[in-house]
């Protein structure tokens, strides 16, 4: 029962979202057209750390985009339908709240996905990335694991952010957090002040993470998935708080 | 009487929210093949009494109970459809693939076409939720509280925001519903609506219920029509409050 009403609930959504301009543009728009100016503007001949200008920044915008994929797909439509008062109609339903979860993990996931293999599409074709094929597995299993964490900190900004201010507050997260962390220019071009802040970021780690798989990254692989694994416990922890606080309230 | 023949109870369920009374020690019993009207003015304490029914909050004081379960457990939910008083129903889904995803939830639930056609929304299978008139919007919701073949119905204020013809309409399918020998509990702050479809009214005024029985034994209580005696009733509640 629980598995057969997750797949439908993960259906759903997945088309819900698909619908959604106010989503598929920030999410999988973004990400593609930044890495085409950025990254493939700078082409194969720029090499960093390592490695090609387009190769590096492959696995930064690919964290970018796998970010963005679960910060909108939990933040805005936690808040929104939390706000909106579907989330009662749900929780008055015989649906398992686990499911609800289950399935827009699974839904942004899957977003994420798609995000990481047209990055990847776009980086090979366009920008000369050469990569082994296990490389290649590699890092878009990183990226999609990876969005994990940012799908709990979403659901945590879902959990306490208004339907109005939702967007607005998951855009003023968002995209700070990934400049400061080097994942639109790389950390090593990035003014010292900003790449000192870097370390305390959650999307540093994930950006540093992606990188290793093409030995690009720096510090040590092990720490970066302890400190994911840090901001999605603070991230569940905040939500559930969000979530039971929300119970004391009376809607409409 | 056993579990099985009380859908769904209230005993002593009192909730506060501050220093706000939204209830107060309130018993009710939904019957099996009953159609019950929790009847009161707007603020009364008649959402926070289904929300109690529905498990979506916890009592402050005493039970809730659907057939004698727990209804903050989702699987004791699943003998009951439900219609709260919320928008916010995702527009960009059509109607089919809503009331699809709530049959999911339930283990029988009723075949796709004949929720469609119980639900008066033959012809807009294919629609978007966006792109309904309010009056579909609402048969959208009953046909998601019909969906899984539930044994009770538990509908908050289901016909407030429609124009009359949509109201008829709506009430033709609660009746329907019940003739299958199934049970409703509905709350509205309109003495039409509960004249014309419940078997008894249970009235609610400052959290408490304040008179309860056959339409009939209502109006018997305070005056020549029902109205006479629901603000008769109400008014010596709301009285008292502002004195205690």
């Amino acid at each position: 029962m629980m598995a057969s009403i997750t797949a439908a609930e993960t259906r759903a959504e997945f088309t819900k979202l698909i619908r959604l301009p106010a989503y598929v543009i920030p999410t999988l728009a973004f990400p593609l057209a930044f890495y085409a100016f950025f990254g493939l503007a700078f082409g194969a001949q720029h090499a960093i750390a390592g490695t090609t200008m387009a190769t590096y920044l492959l696995a930064t915008y690919g964290a970018f985009g796998v970010v963005g994929c679960a910060l909108f797909g939990f933040g805005v439509s936690v808040a929104v339908e939390r706000g909106q008062g579907w989330l009662l109609v749900k929780r008055a339903s015989p649906m398992p709240p686990a499911a609800y979860v289950l399935a827009k993990l699974f839904t942004s996931m899957a977003f994420a996905a798609v995000v990481v293999l047209m990055l990847f599409a776009v980086g090979a074709e366009f920008g000369g990335v050469r990569l082994a094929p296990q490389t290649w597995i590699t890092l878009f299993a990183v990226l999609v694991v990876g969005s994990i964490p940012f799908a709990a900190i979403g659901l945590a900004i879902g959990s306490i952010a208004g339907p109005n201010s939702a967007p607005a507050i998951v855009n003023l997260i968002f995209l700070p957090m990934s400049f400061a962390a080097g994942l639109w220019i790389p950390i090593e071009a990035l003014p010292p002040v900003v790449a000192n802040i870097a370390p305390y970021l959650p999307t540093y780690h994930l950006g540093q993470l992606a990188l290793g798989t093409l030995g690009a990254g720096h510090g040590s692989a092990a720490l970066h998935v302890l400190a994911l694994l840090a901001w999605a416990l603070a991230g569940a922890g905040l939500a559930a708080y969000g979530l039971r606080r929300d119970e004391g309230r009376t809607y409409g | 009487m056993h579990d099985d023949d009380i859908p769904a109870r209230l005993t002593q369920a009192g909730k506060h929210y501050g220093i706000v009374t939204a209830l107060d020690a309130v018993d009710l019993e939904l019957r099996r093949g009953e159609t019950l009207a929790l009847l009161g003015p707007n603020g009364a304490g008649k959402t926070t009494a289904i929300r109690i029914l529905l498990g979506i909050i916890a009592p402050d004081a005493g039970t809730a109970a659907l057939f004698g379960r727990n209804p903050r457990v989702a699987a004791n939910r699943n003998r009951f459809g439900a219609m709260l008083q919320v928008g916010g129903v995702p527009a960009t889904l059509t109607v089919v693939e809503h009331i699809s995803l709530f049959s999911s939830y339930y283990p029988r639930p009723l075949p796709l076409d004949q929720t469609i056609a119980l639900a008066g929304l033959r012809g807009l299978e294919k629609r978007l939720y966006g792109k309904l008139s309010g009056g579909q919007k609402q048969r959208v919701a009953f046909a998601l509280a019909l969906c899984g073949d539930p044994e009770a119905l538990i509908l908050d204020e289901p016909t407030s925001a429609l124009d009359i013809e949509s109201r008829f309409a709506l009430w033709e399918c609660i009746r329907g519903y019940v003739a299958r020998g199934r049970s409703v509990l509905l709350t509205t702050h309109d003495l039409v609506e509960a004249e014309a479809l419940a078997d008894r009214i249970a009235v609610i005024s400052a959290g408490r219920i304040v008179a309860e029985g056959t339409t009939a034994e209502v109006k018997a209580r305070a005056g020549a029509t029902l109205v006479d005696s629901y603000l008769a009733l109400t008014r010596t509640a709301a009285s008292e409050m502002s004195l205690s």
